[in-house]
């Protein structure tokens, strides 16, 4: 065992102490964190550009004024003017677009026209879409000729915001988002992934430098092969964990330097684009404290963040990776062992990569259905299980299916680990020549 | 008495048989050299003795019992595939192998430098093993492979890729090794440094033991009973003088002196030889021919082909 700590030591420091390993420790959180910053950041930069809009009626006057401007959003409504007066020369006379309304739009939905040279962003298509709406049915209503029709309206003008609750087994109520768990889960699948490519494919590494550099049998004249693959195994899975856990740290120190910042920025943002949908409703907002779930809509993403089961996740996360990890790098270190440089393991990959990227896909499908059939098995198959079943974790997985997915997990990786023993004490010792899938079988049967 | 025994060992592998009840007995304190041709058996034979593979039948014996996992400690192989991590460092790489083989840090580190010292190679200590040349990274295995004091150490060929005088060197310091008590094996086709170093051999070919024993027995096995005589005098009178037991194969002149080679033919003895030679002139020398370990080699292994062929 003593000798199996020294090993340890070795691949752990080697690879700890490697310039490549630092960056990616440092760079990859900012990475992350940029996943979710740049969003945030790129909702608070847009429409800072003031854009003008033409408004042209064909013959009628109905639509003047109900198109609202707004900080960024400028709409002139030319009278007299038709379309294709200004449709060649729009761009020259100061204008974004123009928005072309037909007298057919109050039983044609596609009768109005925003034209302009550029794809015109979703929130202001959203924008006039909404005020069209509203006034087409108010328009319509007033055919039904009620009495005091605007204030009824006010009145029953409402809002609803899903608020989801998840309730746990002991009757916590903790307010989820199903965004935030998406996101997590996204997340965490895709670590779970890229992690065990990553150090699978250094273990594999590993193995084939002691091979191609010969210093192997020096050292199982010393120890045995086991001890030196399962010393190369634990010691690279040591450094995907301390890379794990600095990222860990980082993302959070980047987060909350993040949240502290963006905050304030957020509160005058949501105030800015949606005064007419819900500031002018404020005479009946009493009804409603619309205020408290406008504001504060990034805060909410922290505080749901922060109702995340972290530990459950986490816990998971790592007995997941560790499992993954051991069940592939196993089988990535048997590979290294039967070739005699990298280029020769394509072959073999192949059976390591298809699972994995099946995984990945099922695991893109737990994002939307955690609990489909299909996501629901290959949260099983150990093979698959550790990407789908951290895919699936942070919308809530029942305790007994985590148990049992992660025994599946635990019992084959320690076959596979006993399979890939056996390929890889022959392995190492063979030069010159590409085995094939038959000799290995034949290796698996050889006495030590 | 012997510190080594392999009895009966049979390793199969998937097409073909590696070894083919093969044994060894190395003597305690000797250098017992393992030869054969390329492929004969002799990796496989070494890897066994060092628990790298297992044999699929046949006894192995450390100080006359069974050999144990634990032997490993009393072993040092250097084999004939080797090499160091190229990125690490020599010193840092040096003193890794020395703890796999049980020693603590602080020992590994006061005889690595001691033997730094002695192989004045201080400087590497912070090296990449990159940055060394072959013979270079050679040193610093054979170090290792030292380093833990082994009672048995197993040397394949381990002088490939030294220079004359760094092949000196190292033969110097095996000397002193096996002079301090220490058992080695030795492999190699150098059969120049076998005549130098061993005591013992053991020559397989395809498998199978084909000659064993002591150096010396061996050779005198497969002298030809020839005798190298310089004397001064005339070579009829000689030739008159020794009768038809007595073979000449061919003589010459050097220096004023006659040369000649003759074989004793069976029913004589060199005594016999001796007495007639007196008479003939002024002897001067008489040695026996003694086939070099070289010529014995392959004699041996050519005529265990032709019997092979001839199975077949």
């Amino acid at each position: 065992m003593n000798k199996v700590s020294i090993i340890i030591r070795r691949e752990y420091l080697t690879r700890v102490r490697k310039k490549s390993f630092i960056i990616m420790t440092l760079i990859a959180p900012l990475l992350l964190a940029a996943m979710f910053i740049i969003p945030v950041w790129i909702m608070t930069q847009k429409d800072t550009e003031l854009k003008k809009i033409a408004v042209i009626e064909d013959g009628t006057r109905i639509f003047e004024g109900v198109i609202s401007s707004t900080k960024y959003l400028q709409f002139e409504y030319l009278e007299g003017v038709a379309l294709d007066d200004i449709k060649n020369n729009f761009t020259d006379l100061g204008y974004y677009g123009i928005l072309y309304i037909s007298p057919k739009v109050t039983y044609i939905p596609n009768a109005v026209q925003l034209i302009s040279t550029k794809q015109p962003p979703l929130d202001l298509t959203m924008h006039i879409s909404g005020a069209l709406e509203k006034e087409v049915e108010r328009l319509k209503l007033e055919t039904y000729d009620i009495q005091d029709l605007d204030e009824i309206l006010k009145e029953v003008e409402t809002s609803i915001k899903l608020q989801t609750i998840k309730i746990s087994e002991e009757g916590v109520e903790k307010e989820t988002s199903t965004g935030i768990a998406m996101g997590v889960a996204y997340i965490c699948g895709l670590l779970i992934y890229m992690l065990t490519f990553i150090f699978g494919a250094q273990v594999m590494r590993g193995v084939i430098e002691e091979k191609t550099s010969r210093i192997v049998e020096v050292i199982i004249s010393s120890v045995k092969p086991f001890q030196l693959m399962m010393g190369k195994i634990i010691g690279i899975a040591l450094v995907g964990l301390t890379q794990f856990f600095c990222w860990i740290i980082l993302v959070f120190i980047i987060i909350s330097v993040a949240q502290s910042i963006l905050l304030p920025d957020m509160e005058n943002l949501t105030q800015a684009p949606l005064p007419d949908n819900i500031m002018s409703s404020s005479p009946v907002a009493q009804a409603q404290p619309v205020d408290m779930q406008n504001l504060s809509e990034v805060q909410q993403i922290f505080n749901n963040l922060g109702n995340q089961n972290w530990g459950v996740i986490i816990f998971s996360f790592i007995f997941f990776f560790l499992g993954g990890y051991l069940l592939y790098a196993s089988l990535f270190a048997a590979i290294g062992s039967a070739v005699d440089n990298e280029t020769d393991t394509q072959q073999f990959m192949m059976p390591i990569t298809i699972p994995l990227l099946l995984a990945l896909f099922v695991a893109m499908g737990a994002f939307q259905n955690p609990d489909s059939s299909i996501a629901f098995w290959f949260s099983f198959i150990p093979l698959t299980s550790p990407v789908v079943m951290m895919a699936r974790i942070p919308f809530g997985v029942p305790g007994w299916q985590i148990g049992l997915s992660m025994m599946l997990l635990v019992i084959t990786f320690i076959g596979t680990t006993w399979i890939a023993a056996k390929i890889y004490r022959t392995g190492i010792l063979l030069y010159g020549k590409k085995p094939s899938y038959k000799e290995m079988w034949k290796w698996l049967r050889y006495k030590i | 008495m012997e510190i080594f025994n392999a009895r009966n060992i049979v390793k199969q592998f998937s097409n073909h048989l590696a070894l083919d009840r093969v044994s060894i007995n190395v003597p305690k304190g000797g250098i017992f050299g393992l030869l054969g041709p390329n492929g004969a058996g002799k990796t496989t034979l070494l890897r066994i003795i060092n628990q790298i593979t297992a044999p699929d039948s046949g006894e192995l014996l450390y100080r006359g019992k069974k050999l144990q996992p634990d032997a490993i400690y009393d072993i040092g192989y250097l084999p004939e595939e080797r090499g160091l991590y190229r990125k690490m460092k020599v010193g840092e790489q040096a003193l890794y192998l020395a703890r796999l083989k049980g020693l603590s840090r602080k020992d590994a580190l006061k005889k690595l430098k001691m033997w730094f010292e002695k192989f004045e190679i201080e400087p590497w200590w912070d090296k990449k093993v990159e940055e060394l040349s072959k013979g270079m990274q050679q040193k610093v295995q054979f170090i290792v492979t030292v380093l833990h004091e082994p009672k048995l150490l197993i040397f394949d060929e381990p002088f490939s890729g030294f220079d004359p005088i760094n092949v000196n060197l190292l033969k110097q310091e095996i000397l002193k090794i096996k002079n301090k008590g220490t058992t080695i094996i030795f492999s190699t086709h150098d059969m120049g440094s076998v005549e130098e170093l061993c005591s013992h051999i053991t020559l397989i070919n395809k498998a199978k033991t084909i000659l064993e024993g002591p150096i010396d027995k061996i050779r005198n096995t497969y002298a030809p009973n020839e005798y190298e005589i310089v004397f001064d005098g005339e070579i009829n009178l000689l030739t008159a003088t020794l009768s038809s037991q007595y073979k000449f194969l061919e003589h010459s002149k050097k220096n004023g002196h006659s040369i000649v080679k003759a074989k004793v033919l069976e029913g004589s003895s060199t005594n016999e030889m001796m007495k007639a030679l007196l008479n003939a002139g002024n002897i001067i020398s008489m040695n026996e021919i003694v086939p070099s370990m070289n010529d014995i080699f392959i004699k041996v292994v050519g005529e265990s082909n032709i019997n092979d062929k001839k199975k077949k």
